[in-house]
């Protein structure tokens, strides 16, 4: 998928329009199993890059979720509250956490790319 | 040929208690010490334990006493209490344990053995009561959600505490706490809140908060004093401050009172004590936490939840595991780990048994006798200062209440001394007339006062408040019904046990758990009414057997542990971490230092070692581990020196969680001393230990001991645990005290973490029954076992499994860690897989991803026979067996055995069979299973299903119903 961005903390951002669409990657879905539950952020909190900004639950585990850039939660996701499993069905898609008002869209460009998150988690097995 | 001769002394035989405890016999130990390669359990010993921290000199304990001796000795230490009628009332009350609960239940292997039910599939049984309990507890709170109890009242209150402030909306730092709440409750609230830099106000708090800004505040309903009062106003106040409000309530009360959740409260504590579990001089109890659907994922502790099996079929498993100290470490809800399964377990079944018309008439008796004491009391003169009340009653004294107190004793009851003035006086199930008649001479002075409960019984007014009386109904599901009469009783508790997996059917090889022995005659005195019926703020001279008892065991625990002093308080092994670690922080304080606040964590500790430290307000700093699972030395020494001003504490595990005796522990305290920090040592896993090495002489400042693992006191499926702490001499000052008890703790202690001054005393005699009949070598032996019986599994599964971390000559310590993590590239088997197929061959899975994910983790124990131990080889191997049919595509990586796992008596015997395996290899893989087969009642649980769809109360019939159709 074009202008998608990831993390070393398996965080993806994209930018649609005005705010920023992130999620945890399909590999850290994969790794943290069925999930049950996601604690989201209000809308309108204000976060630096690297803070938490959920968190998501499977059966076995727990995991926090950093903003990959800095920016003010536009939209969260209610549709996570019903069913928790859009992340493991759609972790890039229908199963994004919130959406970012960035402050700094140049942030970005700090980011992996989908070819270098590719390969990043390659070195990771 | 005849027998040469014995003599007296060696027909006595004294290690005959030994030689049942410890499993193997000699032929079977040679046998296996042959398997491992050493020629003698000291050569093994030797060679397994580092010579750094060895003990050598025998222990200085006495010589083993036979059961009988011991039975003869407790009997004489029983003899020395004198438990009179209690009317002290402060959360703890007389109470009758059905006799059919006592004999099935409390008496039975199949429920005290059981541990924590982490595999649902053959824990359906302890899980159901547990549910029970939670529905119990909020019918009668009137809240949405309770969990499976917490260890008592008073640390259900402090967490509570900690629970509103985390979901408060309130910015302050102030928990506000009446001033008629129970004082030991307070005094362990304001333990708690000191560590943790809250203020705690007290005031009164009848109508409101006085515009007191706040985040939280604590009530208690009916309160210390027996009254009742209307908190609406102040439940109001609180929720205008963005506080929550936490009420702590009786439950028999609330079988005629309004619920605090009908009237707003946010959490709801309290005991569970008086349904059927004795005082036993203050513990164990259950202790109950309810609160408010949205604060579901800040709960502390246990939960029990409904999902579905993979037939579809109604299940009970622990729910919402992910707030929990053994996933979340530092960010869990709590430190709570073991909490008080088995005493919920006999107060859910108190519910059942009697259900709620038969509690409320026991509540509706109580009333009625408390209300004729009052007038008896009026009538005789005296002012009774509680207008609207339960059980509870304060009555004026004029400077006479020692006196009174004193003739009352006399006659067979103790009182409340409130102050000079003032007797509380608090009526329960068990108290009888003649009781109350002994009260009304004791005031009188007069052996005829001229009064009797049955003249008064006709003219007495219930004292109840009108506007608080319960309208709502309460118990209405058909468990609370069905089982009155004692035969259908008898029935229910054996069907739920034999859906589950203890003690009494094989081994539970759960490593870090020590799942050993608990002898029958270790666990007699427990139910000895001497023992059982000491309420804990008795005067102390009535006491005089139990406190004799406690003051053997804990000198047997210092010579044990090498250490000066020890405290029975905490009633868990995670209670006692807190306590350990802030007993440290008092004396960093005490020398000026108040600033060491670091404490070190490897980042192979158990989980609840970093939440007791955020607990204990400390800020965690993980410490690495290398590749053999060793405390990473050169971390250590790094992250000692930059923390070198405020390092307060290292908390380690020894031998380590991955079973190995690392020889790097001393050089490992030192490098912690001399950066002036402490050595916590966590002691779980002190069963490796025991007469061999003593960890006061190697190192460590504090240890908590697991009575529960190493001397034997039963999980109770979860409890009840008891975790003392051992301290060296220089920490004796700030070990617990208890505010109500001078005689529990040293003046300048740190205050309490328990509500009884010495936690759960009435099972202390088990362990000190262990100690008194193993002796010195008995309990040396012990520990050689416990090791040998490990290595010997870790050879034999060697063979099929790789076996992670060893120690010296790669052997292990008391446990060892099994790898099956290669077999998910291999056959899509997963560590899961092998525990549920362990299931089909009548075993318990080991510890299943702890203290390295995707592994089993093995404990044997010193009690299991070389015979039960080659049955449990035996089934690993045959399961590494069918994992080789999968690797070579005999079956599918979908559908073979292990997928299947475990198997029910119902899809085996079903019409239609659609696996690629047979019938007989699902159910039977093994000849020995047609000897004894255990039958798992639910197929593999669908985990994320219960907590996506969380239901934490008894299902309705019809949900099984539906699953049938």
């Amino acid at each position: 998928m074009s202008g998608i961005k990831y993390t070393e903390d398996h965080e993806w951002i994209r930018v649609d329009g005005d705010t920023a669409a992130c999620g945890i990657s399909d590999y850290a879905q994969e790794q943290l199993g069925d999930i049950v539950y996601d604690e989201l952020p209000e809308v309108g909190k204000a976060l630096a890059a690297r803070d938490e900004i959920a968190v998501v639950e499977s059966v076995k585990a727990a995991s926090e979720v950093y903003a990959p850039a800095s920016g003010t939660v536009a939209e969260v996701n209610e549709a996570l509250a019903d069913d928790p499993t859009l992340v493991n069905q759609d972790a890039t898609g229908g199963g994004w956490f919130l959406k970012l008002k960035l402050d700094d869209p140049a942030e970005l460009d700090a980011l992996m790319d989908e070819a270098a998150y590719k390969s990043f988690v390659e070195g990771l097995d | 040929m005849t027998d040469p001769r014995r003599s007296l002394v060696s027909l006595q035989n004294r290690e005959d208690f030994t030689r049942r405890h410890v499993g193997p016999g000699a032929s079977e130990i040679a046998a296996m010490l042959e398997a491992v390669g050493y020629e003698t359990l000291e050569a093994l010993t030797d060679k397994a334990v580092p010579k750094a921290i060895r003990s050598d000199a025998p222990l200085a304990l006495p010589d083993a006493l036979t059961e009988a001796e011991a039975l003869e000795r407790l009997q004489a230490l029983a003899a020395k209490n004198r438990p009179l009628a209690s009317m002290i009332g402060l959360g703890y009350y007389g109470t009758h344990l059905p006799p059919v609960i006592q004999r099935n239940l409390l008496e039975n292997p199949g429920w005290y053995t059981a541990y924590t039910p982490y595999q649902p599939e053959i824990s359906q049984g302890r899980l159901e009561a547990l549910i029970n309990f939670q529905t119990m507890v909020m019918d009668l709170t009137g809240m949405h959600l309770a969990n499976a109890s917490m260890l008592d009242e008073a640390t259900a209150a402090a967490e509570a505490m900690t629970l509103a402030r985390r979901v408060g909306k309130s910015g302050s730092n102030v928990f506000c706490v009446d001033r008629d709440v129970f004082p030991q409750t307070l005094a362990v609230v304001e333990t708690r809140a000191a560590g943790l830099g809250i203020d705690v106000v007290v005031g009164d708090l009848a109508d409101g908060l006085g515009g007191q800004d706040c985040f939280g505040v604590l009530l208690q309903y009916p309160a210390s004093s027996g009254d009742i009062r209307d908190y609406r106003a102040t439940v109001e106040a609180a929720h205008e401050a963005g506080a929550l409000a936490v009420v702590a309530a009786d439950l028999l009360a609330l079988t005629l009172l309004t619920p605090p959740g009908e009237w707003g409260a946010d959490i709801v504590v309290g005991s569970a004590q008086r349904f059927g579990v004795p005082m036993g001089f203050g513990g164990p109890h259950a202790a109950y936490f309810a609160t408010r659907e949205e604060h579901r994922r800040a709960i502390p502790g246990r939960l029990v939840g409904v999902s579905v099996d993979a037939a579809g079929k109604p299940a009970y498993r622990l729910a919402l595991q992910t707030r929990e100290q053994h996933i979340r470490r530092e960010k869990a809800t709590s430190n709570i780990c073991t909490a008080q399964v088995l005493l919920a377990v006999i107060a859910g079944m108190y519910a059942v048994y009697h259900g709620p018309e038969g509690l409320k008439t026991i509540a509706q008796r109580v009333h009625r006798l408390a209300t004729i004491l009052a007038k008896g009391l009026a009538d005789l003169g005296f002012s009774v200062e509680t207008q609207a009340f339960f059980d509870t009653v304060s009555v004026a004294a004029d400077g006479k209440a020692a006196e009174i107190a004193e003739r009352a004793r006399a006659r067979g009851v103790n009182l409340r001394e409130i102050d000079a003035d003032n007797i509380g006086l608090s009526v329960d199930e068990t108290t009888t007339a003649r009781e109350i008649e002994a009260v009304w001479a004791a005031f009188a002075d007069s052996d005829a006062p001229g009064i009797t409960t049955a003249n008064l019984d006709s003219s007495v007014e219930d004292a109840l408040p009108e506007a608080l009386l319960r309208t709502s109904e309460f118990l209405t599901h058909p468990v609370f019904h069905l089982y009155r009469s004692e035969t259908e009783m008898m029935r229910y508790l054996k069907r739920l046990q034999d859906k589950d997996i203890a003690l009494d059917r094989s081994m539970i090889p759960l490593g870090s758990c020590t799942m050993k022995l608990n002898a029958a005659a270790e666990m007699q005195a427990v139910t000895w009414p001497e023992f059982a019926n000491l309420h804990p703020f008795a005067p102390m001279d009535q006491s005089a057997g139990t406190r004799e008892l406690i003051d053997e065991l804990e000198a047997w625990l210092c010579e044990i542990t090498g250490f000066d002093a020890i405290s029975v308080q905490p009633n868990a092994g995670s209670q006692g971490e807190y306590a350990g670690l802030r007993v440290i922080e008092r004396y960093h304080e005490g020398r000026g230092e108040g600033q060491r606040k670091v404490c070190l964590i490897p980042s192979s500790a158990h989980g609840t070692n970093p939440a007791s430290a955020v607990m204990a307000g400390l800020s965690v700093v993980v410490v690495g581990c290398d590749e053999a699972g060793n405390v990473d030395i050169e971390d250590i020494k790094v992250k000692a020196a930059e923390h070198a001003d405020t390092l307060a504490a290292l908390m380690i595990t020894y031998p380590s969680t991955h079973g190995v005796f690392e020889e790097s522990i001393v050089e490992i305290c030192q490098i912690v001393h001399d950066h002036g920090g402490q050595v916590y040592l966590d002691g779980a896993n002190l069963n490796a230990m025991v007469g061999l090495a003593k960890p006061g002489l190697f190192g460590a400042d504090v240890a908590h001991l697991n009575l529960h693992k190493t001397f034997c006191i039963p999980h109770g499926g979860g409890g009840p645990g008891v975790g003392p702490i051992g301290v060296g001499k220089h920490l004796q000052p700030y070990l617990p005290n208890h505010p109500l008890v001078g005689e529990a703790g040293p003046e300048t202690g740190m205050g309490p973490v328990s509500a009884a001054p010495w936690g759960s005393a009435l099972i202390l005699p088990i362990s000190w029954a262990y100690i008194a009949m193993m002796g010195p070598a008995g309990l040396k032996r012990a520990t050689e076992v416990a090791i040998l019986n490990a290595n010997y599994i870790a050879k034999r599964l060697g063979e099929h499994f790789p076996i992670v971390y060893s120690g010296p000559g790669g052997l292990v310590a008391h446990e060892c860690i099994v790898d099956p993590r290669a077999f998910k590239g291999s056959a899509e088997v997963t560590v899961d897989d092998i525990a549920k197929r362990l299931m089909d061959y009548g075993f318990h899975a080991p510890t299943m991803s702890w203290p390295v994910a995707g592994t089993l983790m093995i404990e044997p124990t010193e009690s299991e026979s070389k015979a039960e131990l080659d049955r449990f080889c035996d089934a690993m191997i045959a399961i590494r067996a069918e994992i080789a049919r999968i690797e070579s595509g005999d079956w599918t990586q979908d559908d073979n055995p292990l997928h299947g796992a475990p198997h029910t008596l119902d899809e085996v015997t079903a019409s239609e069979w659609t696996h690629a395996y047979d019938r007989e290899t699902a159910a039977f893989p093994v000849a020995s299973l047609r000897e004894a087969k255990y039958w798992p009642p639910v197929a593999r649980i669908d985990q994320a299903y219960g907590d996506r769809h969380l239901v934490c109360a008894c299902p309705p019939l019809t949900a099984y119903q539906d699953a049938a159709e």
